[in-house]
């Protein structure tokens, strides 16, 4: 056997793996031109503004303005059991929105690559409709098809059921658009490689592409997790907003601003928004161990 | 022994397969040779399965496996741009045919670490495909086709996304595998040059057929047609007929070049032509000719020949061929 056997380490008679696929650690900012400095910091300094203008600076002055009552009132606000429910609600449904995102997700984007069929290129086009339609429009559509006089004798009209359909309407894309690119990008032959193995079609499902496909589910799933905890429009005519039962978070913050209580509002909102950041931040983290798995420098 | 008989396969209206047949004896390297779009992967995509066939039968060890799924026929598969499972380590995709056979562990192990051996990859266990360059990750995926120990072994363009020289030790390295293993290899090339190193028996392919299987050597010295001549190995037409470049003779002397070619039964004649460039390339020198009816070839010589003659451009030298390349003139029994 040791005839056959190679000496180790022989990547000095090897190219270097071929650029297309990461290969080690990036270059370092060291490494660059001190022409490149000046631009970096200009670029560094726009975006900088940039979000603190747009993101930031709002986020503070809802945080500032939640704590207009004082800790006390911040935690008093949030834990009111109406808030506490309507929370409960919101992150309850859009959990299960998400999960169903996750799975019917992959799977119309996994048709939509992988099959041929007519009109493929139009429902292609109708993923992205939820995107472009104002939010209130599905919420009338939703409540016509499912609302009291339901031509098809469904009635989600104030259920929970409502929320969970309006929710999945308005997040369909997400996980779609994130697959889709992923699926395309897939080397069919590391499948016909898992098959000639002998994995059956489930196993190479399950060992081979799923793990690939897996960031860009979790990522595309939790999009639509956050935006399903903020959603408004969609729900608003459909879910009824019955306190403790249907009234979700945005539909409470609405309710307190109404009843001339902005502190509240604010401090709820700024609940939401925590854990919208966690949610994502998580996500991230997340995502990035799995990117440095795949590309550990040698 | 694999045996394909009259396999034929349409891709709308391209014929990627015409009624091919052939048997590949076992424990045999094979190589199927032909340009692209001439079948060859086509045919080693449908003997593995992973293509269906429009007609015809494939066999292995004398088991119709036709309609049987590529999981089901006993086949190692490796593929031109590798198609390494990028999420696990080296050792997870060698075992991975083993584990879902659910082997037991230590079995597992042992194997995979014995055949890590073997391609030269011990101690790159944990690596990531990633971090392998171009022709260790071939090697990685070599070594998880032998794993599950294949009946046959199909290799598509293996070397073809490596550099010449990974490309020509990988493959006397896969030859060399080959006298230790002795799996049955089919192993598809457009490289004839790759063809004629690795393999012990080679099928020529040309628009979905086969023009002709044998040993390296009948191919070469008893082509069945032109088209298997001047692809395997380089060729020079004299007097209308194809001849190898290296059985050219220049001779200065006219009347000795008629008085040799007449020795030559069935040779294309003398060729009168002029030396445009004398090219050395070490051992051997390459002479580029334009005959008087102003078609262009090139003599290949040996350095001490050009040196005797002593050729240079603008000279005035007669060609002649010292056999026939008559493509007629061929063992049947080669010819499919």
């Amino acid at each position: 056997m040791t005839a056959t056997t190679l000496p180790r380490g022989d990547s000095a008679t090897e190219p270097d793996p071929p650029h297309d696929e990461p290969a080690g650690a990036p270059p370092t900012r060291e490494g660059r031109r001190p022409a490149a400095t000046a631009g970096r910091a200009l670029g560094l300094g726009v975006v900088g503004l940039w979000l603190s203008v747009i993101v930031l600076l709002p986020l503070a002055a809802l945080t500032v303005r939640s704590f207009d009552e004082g800790v006390g009132g911040f935690w008093d606000a949030v834990t009111a059991p109406v808030a506490l429910a309507a929370l409960g609600v919101t992150l309850g449904v859009s959990a299960v929105v998400a999960l169903l995102n996750a799975v019917m997700g992959t799977l119309v984007a996994w048709v939509l690559v992988r099959d041929d069929f007519p009109g493929q290129r139009v429902v292609n086009a109708l993923i992205d409709l939820p995107f472009a339609l104002p939010t209130i429009v599905a919420s009338i559509v939703l409540l016509s098809l499912y609302g009291p006089n339901s031509p098809v004798g469904i009635h989600l009209n104030a259920t929970r059921w409502a929320l969970v359909v309006a929710l999945t309407f308005v997040t369909l894309p997400f996980v779609v658009r994130s697959v889709q690119p992923v699926l395309i990008e897939l080397d069919r032959e590391v499948e016909e490689a898992a098959a000639s193995l002998g994995a059956s079609n489930l196993t190479t499902f399950r060992r081979v592409v799923l793990p690939t496909l897996a960031p860009a589910v979790i990522s595309g799933t939790g999009l639509a997790f956050a935006r399903a905890v903020g959603e408004y429009g969609s729900v608003v005519l459909i879910g009824g907003n019955i306190p403790r039962e249907t009234q979700v978070v945005s539909q409470y913050i609405q309710q307190q601003i109404e009843i001339d209580r902005p502190a509240n509002a604010a401090a709820v909102s700024v609940a939401l928004l925590a854990v919208s950041f966690l949610t994502l931040f998580v996500l991230r983290v997340w995502a990035g161990r799995n990117q440095r798995k795949e590309a550990r420098s040698s | 022994m694999i045996s394909v008989t009259d396999a034929r396969k349409t891709y709308g209206d391209f014929v990627a397969l015409d009624g091919v047949s052939i048997d590949i004896p076992s424990g045999s390297l094979t190589a199927l040779l032909g340009p692209s779009g001439s079948g060859k992967s086509t045919l080693l995509r449908s003997i593995a399965g992973l293509e269906g066939l429009d007609g015809g039968v494939v066999s292995i060890a004398g088991v119709d496996v036709t309609h049987q799924p590529p999981q089901k026929r006993g086949i190692g598969f490796v593929f031109q741009h590798y198609a390494a499972f990028k999420h696990m380590t080296v050792r997870d995709n060698v075992a991975f045919g083993l584990t879902i056979r659910k082997r037991p562990k230590a079995e597992v192990r042992k194997k995979v670490d014995d055949l890590l051996e073997i391609v030269g990859l011990d101690g790159f266990q944990h690596r990531y495909p990633s971090q392998l360059s171009g022709g260790q990750r071939q090697r990685m995926a070599l070594a998880r086709a032998l794993a599950v120990d294949p009946q046959v072994l199909l290799l598509d363009e293996p070397f073809g996304a490596l550099d010449a020289k990974v490309r020509a030790d990988l493959r006397r390295w896969l030859r060399r595998l080959h006298d230790e293993v002795h799996v049955t290899t089919v192993l598809v090339t457009h490289d004839q040059e790759e063809a004629l190193d690795v393999a012990d028996r080679i099928a020529v392919l040309n628009q979905g057929r086969i023009e002709q299987v044998g040993d390296p050597v009948s191919l070469y010295e008893k082509p069945a047609n032109d088209f298997v001549m001047s692809f395997l190995g380089s060729v020079a037409r004299l007097g209308g007929q194809l001849v190898r470049p290296h059985d050219i003779v220049l001779e200065r002397d006219r009347a000795a070049a008629f008085e040799a070619d007449a020795r030559t039964p069935g040779s294309p004649g003398v060729v009168t032509a002029t030396v445009e460039r004398v090219v050395r390339l070490g051992f051997e020198v390459r002479v580029e000719l334009r005959a008087d009816s102003g078609e262009r070839f090139a003599a290949q010589v040996t350095r001490a020949e050009a040196d005797r003659q002593q050729f240079g451009p603008g000279e005035t030298v007669h060609a002649r061929a010292t056999r026939p390349a008559d493509a007629t003139e061929v063992d049947p029994a080669l010819a499919i």
